[in-house]
């Protein structure tokens, strides 16, 4: 009995020190199969860390979105991605590398792309994100390639028609996106549901769990065209200019984000990637 | 509700099924050699009491054993190459926080089987000239190893299942690719998952067939 | 390196993960431990059917993935008429997969116990009730008791698969939480301490009672 309270008494004092065990424990066997990474390469410092460490690699390793309609979607049957992200990506590889295909691409969630960037595993973010000042804080923002803006999808016939209708009404979401603060803050009587990502969140919705959905209206568009008995309602209730995202302090690359979406603007490349993929020109 | 079994089970969405199943055994068997090997030695020196090193290890299997691995795969992935200021990718994180996790569970299936080999065997051993390391090695580990092989076995079939876990991460295994395939259409979803339950059932039904057989083998 | 302001300024929301993780984990429990024991029986009984139904209700269940029995009864429930939120199709989803462990763990306890002890317990004058009740019971328990302590662990630590479905639970507002504050290590550290302060108390608990048990009898 005794034994047993002192083991107690030693185990909650350890548990503080159990990060420290874990993360230690960690190294040892994780450093079996991993290349350390190199975060700080000290170039010059006019050029940027992030640009070198491209060059370097000879491909571009973009974070993109895997299960969203239009902008980075999988394709099972070829394996491929693809989207209006992606190909915004293959425009950059081909400015920076001169070749559109040297470019790798990495599935992030809106729960995953910060900290993916943040360890390096990403070079950039380009995956439905929306500049803000609170992540602004965390990484660079290119300046803005998309204007997309948070809409409702609901079955068709549902009697949720603005966002004025959603007391009471279950909303999914996804975690981490916008959609989630600006739904609580502009529908408080609502109750949201978050899901990782989301193909997850409209499964959800098909499956009858939630009464809408809400994102970018960009996005919703491309789930109403897989399966039409979804519909858009309610309108655009905020602006979600998209920005691609950077490591942190790295500003030189920014600059070269920004020279490079400026140039397939001026060259008509941009023009091209958005017909193709929303069937119209873009909006000035 | 209807259900679309051609549809989802399509030679297309097999294919890329198929993918996701050769990357959740590439994680478990690397995961498997990887822990049991830690698990040992774990085992072992627990076993040996040797002082500090031996309570230090007590408190990270009691704390690993007791977290949910979905935790601890999240946070292999998220925080500690953060912490570390090292770069890994899905799989690696997936096969070490697997090989943490399964090795503290080991190694107490280990150190059981250790402890029920009679003190006397060691004594014996010592008084026939061995030293301590070789009467472990060649006296009572073999033993307990042929004791452990049931409680072994379901661990690494558990492993096995366990892997499917790390679609926190995105690693594309095959649950992930079921889900990227059932996502296409509602009437995929039910198909789509029984035939992954399916995959899963023959390949941990077959493991544990093959333990049964061991056991008569061994014949304990 | 461990921000503790994360758990001050979030404490509400860890402790509505934690409330409901230990409700859906409570709930399982009981639920399983009923559905193990029907099986067990099941599997037991004279009545062909029951035992090979018993029998692949086992074997299936405990050879497939703990997330695809709640992706089943989530995403799959509209199949079978069900619409489960994710709480409820977590729960039941655990109680499911964690009820195949239990039914082995009654079904060794039961066989374990040699059928000449009832036998003898019979022939000395005992009822049959008191029989089970005195000696075949507490036996079975002995060996009953040690599997299902682990399998009550292993349902709290599998319970984070409800963050999976927006099941609401310590995982689910740890994520929520994490979109906050972008501090994965510090989040989640507290997550993890928040499960231990319930997993590490019950596996003392359970060696403890094993110990007893074995001094016991």
């Amino acid at each position: 009995m005794k034994k047993t309270w002192k083991k107690a008494l030693s185990l909650f004092l350890v548990s503080s020190v159990a990060a420290l065990t874990l993360v230690g424990c960690g190294s040892s066997s994780s450093d079996s199969s991993s290349k350390s990474g190199d975060t700080g390469s000290k170039t010059g410092t006019v050029s940027s860390a992030t640009l070198d460490a491209i060059k370097q690699r000879g491909k571009l390793v973009a974070g993109v979105k895997y299960d969203t309609n239009l902008f980075g979607l999988k394709d099972p049957a070829s394996g491929t991605v693809s989207g209006f992200d992606i190909d915004i990506a293959h425009a950059l590889a081909k400015d920076i590398l001169g070749d559109e295909n040297k470019v790798e691409f990495k599935e992030v969630t809106s729960k995953t792309r910060i900290p993916m960037l943040d360890k390096g595993d990403i070079d950039v973010i380009i995956a439905t994100m929306t500049i803000t000042e609170d992540r602004k804080k965390q990484v660079n923002f290119s300046d803005v390639y998309f204007k997309a803006g948070q809409s409702l999808l609901v079955k068709q016939g549902s009697d949720i028609k603005s966002i004025d209708d959603l007391k009471g009404k279950k909303v999914l979401a996804v975690k981490g996106s916008t959609s989630v603060t600006n739904i609580k803050q502009k529908a408080p009587d609502a109750q949201v549901l978050e899901f990782d990502t989301y193909a997850d969140a409209f499964t959800a919705l098909k499956a009858g769990k939630g009464d809408t959905l809400t994102t970018d209206n960009a996005i919703l568009m491309g789930m109403s065209q897989q399966d039409p008995s979804f519909v858009l309602t309610g309108g655009l209730f905020t602006d979600e200019p998209y920005g691609i995202a950077s490591k942190k302090g790295d500003d030189e690359f920014t600059k070269y984000l920004n020279t490079f979406l400026k140039k397939i603007n001026d060259n008509g490349d941009y023009a091209t990637i958005y017909k193709k993929w929303f069937k119209e020109d873009p909006k000035k | 509700m209807d259900m679309d079994f051609a549809g989802a089970l399509s030679p297309a969405n097999l294919k890329y099924m198929m993918h996701g199943l050769g990357v959740t055994l590439e994680v478990a068997v690397w995961s498997i050699v990887l822990s049991f090997l830690l698990a040992n030695l774990i085992a072992v020196l627990r076993y040996a009491r040797i002082p500090v090193l031996s309570q230090i290890l007590f408190v990270f299997v009691e704390i690993v054993r007791n977290l949910p691995l979905l935790l601890i795969i999240f946070f292999m992935f998220f925080a500690v190459p953060d912490v570390l200021k090292i770069n890994i990718t899905p799989i690696q994180a997936a096969i070490a926080a697997l090989t943490i996790f399964e090795s503290a569970m080991i190694s107490e299936i280990i150190r059981g089987g250790l402890n029920s080999i009679p003190k006397g065997q060691i004594e014996a051993g010592r008084s026939s000239g061995l030293t301590y390391v070789q009467t472990l090695r060649y006296i009572v580990l073999p033993q307990a190893l042929r004791k452990m092989v049931p409680p072994l076995v379901s661990q690494f079939i558990s492993l096995l299942k366990d892997t499917s876990l790390a679609i926190i991460i995105s690693l594309e295994e095959l649950l992930r690719t079921t889900q990227i395939v059932y996502s296409q259409k509602m009437s995929y979803v039910f198909p789509a998952l029984i035939f992954a339950a399916l995959v899963y059932f023959v390949i941990n039904y077959s493991l544990s067939l093959v333990a049964g057989r061991l056991e008569k083998r061994f014949n304990v | 390196m461990i921000d503790f302001t994360i758990l001050t300024d979030h404490f509400q929301e860890y402790m509505d993960g934690f409330l409901t993780t230990i409700e859906s984990s409570a709930l399982a429990l009981l639920g399983c431990l009923i559905l193990g024991t029907i099986i067990a029986v099941f599997r037991i009984s004279p009545i062909k059917p029951l035992r090979w139904f018993g029998t692949a209700y086992v074997e299936f269940l405990r050879n497939i993935p703990v997330l695809i029995t709640v992706f089943l009864f989530y995403a799959g429930g509209p199949v079978l008429h069900l619409n489960l939120s994710g709480f409820a199709s977590g729960t039941i989803g655990l109680a499911v997969y964690t009820s195949a462990f239990v039914a082995e763990a009654i079904r060794a306890g039961i066989n374990a116990v040699p059928k000449g002890q009832m036998e003898a317990g019979r022939s000395s004058g005992l009822s049959y009730i008191q029989t089970m009740r005195y000696i075949v019971l507490p036996q079975a328990f002995k060996i009953v008791i040690p599997p299902i302590g682990n399998q009550c662990i292993n349902l709290i630590k599998n319970s984070a698969t409800l963050g999976a479905v927006a099941g609401l639970d310590l995982m689910y507002q740890a994520d929520i939480i994490n979109s906050e504050t972008f501090d994965v290590f510090s989040t989640y550290i507290f997550v993890g301490i928040f499960y231990l302060v319930l997993t590490i108390p019950l596996s003392l608990l359970f060696s403890y009672i094993e110990r007893r048990l074995n001094r016991a009898y």
